[in-house]
């Protein structure tokens, strides 16, 4: 195991930001924590890179326990934080520089790892880091994470408010790294990226709601998911919100998503209950259930 | 149907780069329109323009009736305004932030307890009414801020990137209130980086390096670039 985490609990005063959090990642997997802002993300992020004590319970990363090994734990670990920390003030070049020389290490000597990101950048080394574009900066903080050759790369939320082509452009980044044998512990709020990952963790205020694969979670869904067309879907969403026997409602894209109360339904008596409501267009059909049907289902619970 | 937004070769230079390139758009009266766009396309310039406080330096806008270029105070009088970077006061409770909006957009201390009623009673805040803005869910706070936004009944309302890091439950509650206020004729103009939330909009533009690439309704561009998804759209215009 390249992470284990055994009964983790943190608060801040009265808020309890980690609930008893177990949770293991397996050498060289690309494992996803999946949650919103609030989740306490952030939080665990910070306890395994040991920059945070727990309240409870223990925790391993890379063989290191996050308290008593901090300092061994800390040069086999790569953080990239969800918030900028690298110097601005300093250029691209001497960030790299100034990171691998804290680590002993050199730019030259770890360069392969880096090389398919720092590439990009490279035009810009002699650029301050503060005035580097959003996508550029995320570059540079990930070959500064890097750089050090570490065994586990933690990366909290490094894709929110990215563009969806840059967000493709990183994840395609992270499987590279992945085969190169770095283990990847990242989280992220975008359920569609959920699926790039080989296992996945929910985390909802301070609770993992499941752990699995991405298919496995999809596949072991109880629930039917009717998929419902219509140009009215505000009208739709309204009707099926105060229908007698609807378990969930929500828009999804184009399209709204219903789940029912009973355990069997007839789909045509729920869109034949929006035609008699004078609904438009009504079109529906029974899908298999999204990454996102199933956050929404764990954490209505 | 009447038109709340009207761009006519707007375009925003600086110095040698064209930073927003003759945008023509025109936007209904209780329409969605999704303003999309890769990170660095020109997005925010645009929208810099459109709510007055960015002057364009070639073409004009119009704006709920008035041109972003000469009057730009009538322009953000006209308005309402939504990011996530800044919505509302954090050291302020509920009503101090509704009675300091309420305020600047010179709304009547009668018709402000109004409004204040409505809101809370509309997004069940009774049990927050005491607490400071920042002690909110991420969640309320954003909703909150949209109900701020439309205090003074704008005829449009900007909202740049509302719901990003929301979870998926609140992020839809959000959409319905938009949804609500576009029933009610508002007119909303919305950037977004999830492609779920750019197909509610009734249309979508695409803008890549300063101009906009395709603009239509998310069936059509689904249509015209032979994608099964907005994101493939999106990677095939940006790429």
């Amino acid at each position: 195991m390249s992470l284990q985490i055994s009964d983790i609990s943190k608060s801040f005063k009265d808020l309890k930001a980690l609930k008893h959090i177990s949770l293991e990642v397996r050498e060289n997997e690309l494992f996803g924590l999946i949650g919103p802002d609030g989740a306490g993300k952030t939080t665990l992020f910070r306890i395994l890179a040991s920059l945070l004590l727990p309240d409870e319970g223990q925790a391993n990363v890379a063989g290191f326990d996050v308290i008593k090994d901090y300092k061994q734990l800390r040069k086999n670990i790569g953080y990239m934080p969800g918030k900028f920390s690298l110097y601005q003030d300093l250029t691209v070049e001497e960030n790299l520089n100034f990171f691998a020389t804290i680590f002993n290490s050199s730019i030259e000597e770890n360069y392969d790892l880096i090389k398919d990101i720092y590439v990009q950048i490279e035009p810009f080394k002699k650029r301050k880091a503060g005035d580097l574009s959003g996508g550029m900066k995320q570059k540079l903080a990930l070959s500064c994470a890097l750089i050090h050759k570490p065994k586990v790369l933690f990366l909290d939320e490094p894709t929110t408010g990215v563009d969806p082509v840059s967000r493709n452009e990183f994840w395609g980044m992270l499987k590279k790294l992945q085969k190169k044998g770095i283990t990847i512990f990242v989280s992220t709020p975008y359920m569609d990226e959920a699926a790039l990952c080989d296992r996945i963790a929910f985390i909802n205020q301070g609770e993992i709601l499941q752990v699995d694969t991405p298919s496995a979670i999809v596949k072991n869904f109880a629930k039917q998911v009717l998929n419902i067309q219509t140009p009215s879907i505000y009208k739709a969403l309204r009707v099926l919100g105060s229908y007698q026997h609807t378990h969930s409602i929500y828009p999804f894209g184009e399209s709204l998503h219903y789940m029912d109360s009973r355990k069997d339904f007839d789909w045509n008596e729920v869109l034949n209950h929006l035609r008699n409501e004078k609904i438009k267009d009504v079109e529906g059909e029974l899908i298999s259930p999204e990454i996102e049907d199933v956050f929404m289902e764990l954490s209505r619970n | 149907m009447e038109t709340t937004i009207k761009a006519t070769n707007l375009t925003k230079s600086f110095g040698d780069f064209t930073a927003v390139d003759k945008l023509n758009f025109e936007v209904k009266k209780g329409e969605i329109f999704g303003f999309l766009g890769a990170n660095g396309a020109g997005k925010t310039t645009a929208m810099k323009m459109l709510i007055g406080i960015s002057k364009p330096t070639a073409g004009d806008a119009v704006v709920a009736d008035y041109k972003v270029s000469t009057q730009a105070d009538l322009v953000k009088k006209n308005i309402g305004y939504m990011s996530q970077k800044f919505a509302l006061y954090d050291d302020l409770n509920i009503k101090e932030n509704i009675q300091f909006f309420g305020g600047i957009y010179g709304l009547n201390a009668k018709l402000i307890q109004q409004k204040y009623q409505q809101v809370v009673d509309n997004l069940g805040l009774e049990n927050y009414v005491k607490q400071l803005v920042k002690s909110l869910p991420l969640g309320l706070k954003q909703k909150l801020a949209f109900s701020v936004a439309l205090l003074h009944q704008p005829k449009v309302v900007f909202l740049d990137e509302p719901t990003g890091g929301v979870d998926p439950i609140t992020r839809r509650q959000f959409w319905e209130l938009i949804y609500e206020a576009a029933d009610r004729g508002t007119t909303i103009f919305v950037t977004t980086h999830y492609m779920d939330e750019a197909e509610y909009c009734d249309r979508i533009s695409m803008m890549v390096d300063g101009k906009i690439k395709a603009l239509d309704t998310s069936k059509a561009l689904k249509k015209e670039f032979g994608a099964e998804t907005l994101n493939e759209v999106f990677l095939k215009l940006a790429r």
